[in-house]
């Protein structure tokens, strides 16, 4: 390739999405990074104050880190039970029953509606199954439901796309392998422990960390299904309602907040791609 | 002879299987067993998985003292009594400007995402081609960018955008290419480094320039790649909630604000409304998920390993 002629195309080639990069994302995260150690009220008005955000997060604003403890409990929930049931459907339907298409494209529908949608049909949906049908004391809104509501939320939508997921890591698996445990009179828990899990780990991986990521980044559903109530606010809700809420020059301590959750996604992922990295290389 | 074909088929066919040692009955009856339990929990699930949609979709059409918090059920089947006709579409649409916000979700997400695929795609194969500090440079700033969620750059975003004038359906476009480009130019760098470069290079030897190699060579060779990255940024565009929230004007809305602005203020919205308008939030959905169902899976399945 003739690399200095296209050397020359630089801004056909790289700079309207440079441009674009710098002012979505570049500008706004240095900044971003910056602003947290000042006081402030827009960017201009910006005054230097160390690390007095970061102290502030963690001795006077108490919703920071109850939000960290809400989210983690609620990331571990969800992660567990999505994936169990997304690997049991996907078992289910990877044995060559009538109707399994129709089954996998109910299951997989939910993915494609977006948070705000989704958090309002539930709204109404868990409303009427609390209070009307079985007549429980407090409603989604209180403490109790507001957490498990999101997680039967999370479920209804994530557990269709991570068994796709799954769906192709069995379907991978290759069909002689499977024979050949049956004929040596293999029982089909021995066959799953010993041959289905082990062989499906890369798509285990994978579900771990997108279940793990969706939920700890979580707001659209969240906000949807109980923005009004601060008990039950994860991270980044807990964030957006710093920012924009009622108190004033709060803004340096929702900037904070925003660049700790950043360090925490960050390290989440580098873990995934180590570990996917890994497991890449054994196989 | 094609009757005869068939028949040596049949013929051989059981021959074979006299090589597999025969199931036992009882197996056999098991399996069936087993097979029938399977079918009725998955038709079990399956209607739960449904039941949330259809009641939404039953209540859209219900009149407002059939929705009362305290008075109503939503779970109730619709009767001759509680139809309330599409009058809770017309008004609901009318209230919170659905029309509109339908026509700004589809300028929106198609023009997005057209710029994007088409911006990110030229720009992944520079930064592939050519190799420089400068090149790598950027494309760890893009992969970098994946990392990094929302709320991190949520409130300057919008003060920028604010600052720039880009608070409008056009300004809209230009940060979701920015916001977007980082996963479009990484999983189209992966793409382009699999391809083989001697194409290219034949091309130019023949006399064409580099936009020229890169739309009648280049793209046509990472066509699959863009479907796949078209389906997953559209998706996120047509379903995203903050952003429009943040820099367009109130009165300009995306179908998620104007679903969100159903639940505004209590008094003057009404529950019917919000749930025609969440039918019809769904029914595009619906109509691209069942028309290109095995693009979106493989689609999503890819981005998946991806990212």
């Amino acid at each position: 390739m003739n690399n200095r002629t296209l050397k020359k195309y630089f801004p056909i080639f790289v700079l309207p999405t440079l441009i674009a990069f710098m002012i979505a994302f570049v500008i706004p995260f240095i900044m971003g990074i910056y602003l947290s150690f000042c006081k402030f009220n827009t960017i201009r008005d910006a005054e230097w104050v160390g690390i007095k955000n970061y102290i502030n997060i963690f001795s006077d604003d108490k919703t920071f880190v109850q939000a960290l403890v809400r989210t983690v409990k609620f990331t571990v929930v969800s992660v567990v039970i999505i994936n169990i049931g997304a690997f049991a459907l996907a078992l289910l339907l990877t044995r060559k029953l009538p109707g399994t298409n129709i089954f996998r494209t109910i299951f997989f529908m939910p993915n494609l509606i977006g948070g705000i949608v989704l958090g309002y049909i539930w709204k109404e949906t868990l409303d009427t199954l609390t209070r009307k049908i079985f007549k429980l004391p407090f409603a989604y809104t209180g403490r109790n439901f507001g957490f498990w509501g999101l997680v039967l939320v999370m479920c209804w939508q994530l557990m269709g796309y991570m068994m796709i997921i799954y769906i192709a890591g069995i379907q991978n698996i290759p069909e002689d392998v499977m024979e050949a445990a049956k004929i040596d009179g293999a029982t089909p828990f021995q066959i799953l422990y010993k041959i289905t899990i082990p062989l499906v780990m890369p798509s285990v991986t994978i579900c771990l960390f997108l279940t793990l990521s969706n939920s700890f980044k979580l707001y659209d559903q969240n906000y949807a299904l109980n923005g009004n109530s601060n008990k039950t606010s994860l991270l980044a809700l807990d964030i957006y309602k710093t920012f924009y809420g009622a108190s004033s020059y709060a803004e340096g301590r929702g900037q904070a907040k925003a660049v700790i959750f950043f360090i925490i996604v960050a390290v989440i992922t580098f873990a995934q791609l180590g570990l996917t990295r890994s497991k890449e290389v054994e196989s | 002879m094609s009757e005869n074909e068939v028949k040596t088929e049949e013929l051989t066919i059981p021959q074979k299987r006299e090589d597999i040692p025969e199931p036992k009955i009882g197996a056999h009856a098991a399996k069936v067993i087993a097979d029938t339990i399977t079918i009725i929990v998955l038709t079990c699930l399956a209607i739960l998985f449904l039941i949330p949609i259809a009641a939404v979709v039953m209540n859209s059409f219900k009149k407002k003292i059939y929705l009362a918090q305290n008075k109503g059920n939503a779970f109730e089947l619709l009767t001759k009594k509680s139809w309330n006709g599409f009058k809770n579409y017309t008004e609901g649409a009318k209230a919170v400007g659905m029309t509109s916000a339908i026509k700004n979700s589809f300028i929106i997400t198609i023009f997005a995402v057209i710029v994007l695929i088409l911006l990110t795609a030229m720009t992944a194969w520079y930064l592939v081609r050519v190799k420089s500090k400068v090149t790598s440079i950027i494309y760890y700033g893009f992969v970098f960018s994946m990392v990094v969620p929302f709320q991190m750059v949520m409130f300057t975003m919008a003060n920028l955008a604010d600052m720039l004038g880009l608070t409008t359906v056009t300004g809209l476009i230009v940060l979701y290419v920015g916001f977007g480009a980082g996963m479009c130019v990484f999983m189209f760098s992966g793409f382009v480094k699999a391809i083989p470069i001697d194409v290219e290079e034949a091309a130019m030897i023949d006399g064409c320039n580099p936009l020229q190699t890169f739309f009648r060579v280049v793209v046509p060779m990472l066509r699959p790649t863009m479907i796949t990255v078209a389906i997953l940024e559209s998706m996120w565009i047509w379903n995203d909630y903050l952003l429009p929230k943040l820099t367009l004007p109130t009165e300009v809305k995306t179908i998620p604000l104007a679903i969100d602005a159903c639940t505004g203020s209590h008094g003057t919205y009404q529950l019917g409304w919000l749930m025609a308008m969440l039918v019809i939030a769904i029914i595009p959905i619906i109509i691209f998920y069942l028309s290109c169902q095995k693009h979106i899976i493989k689609g999503v399945a890819a981005g998946a390993v991806k990212g």
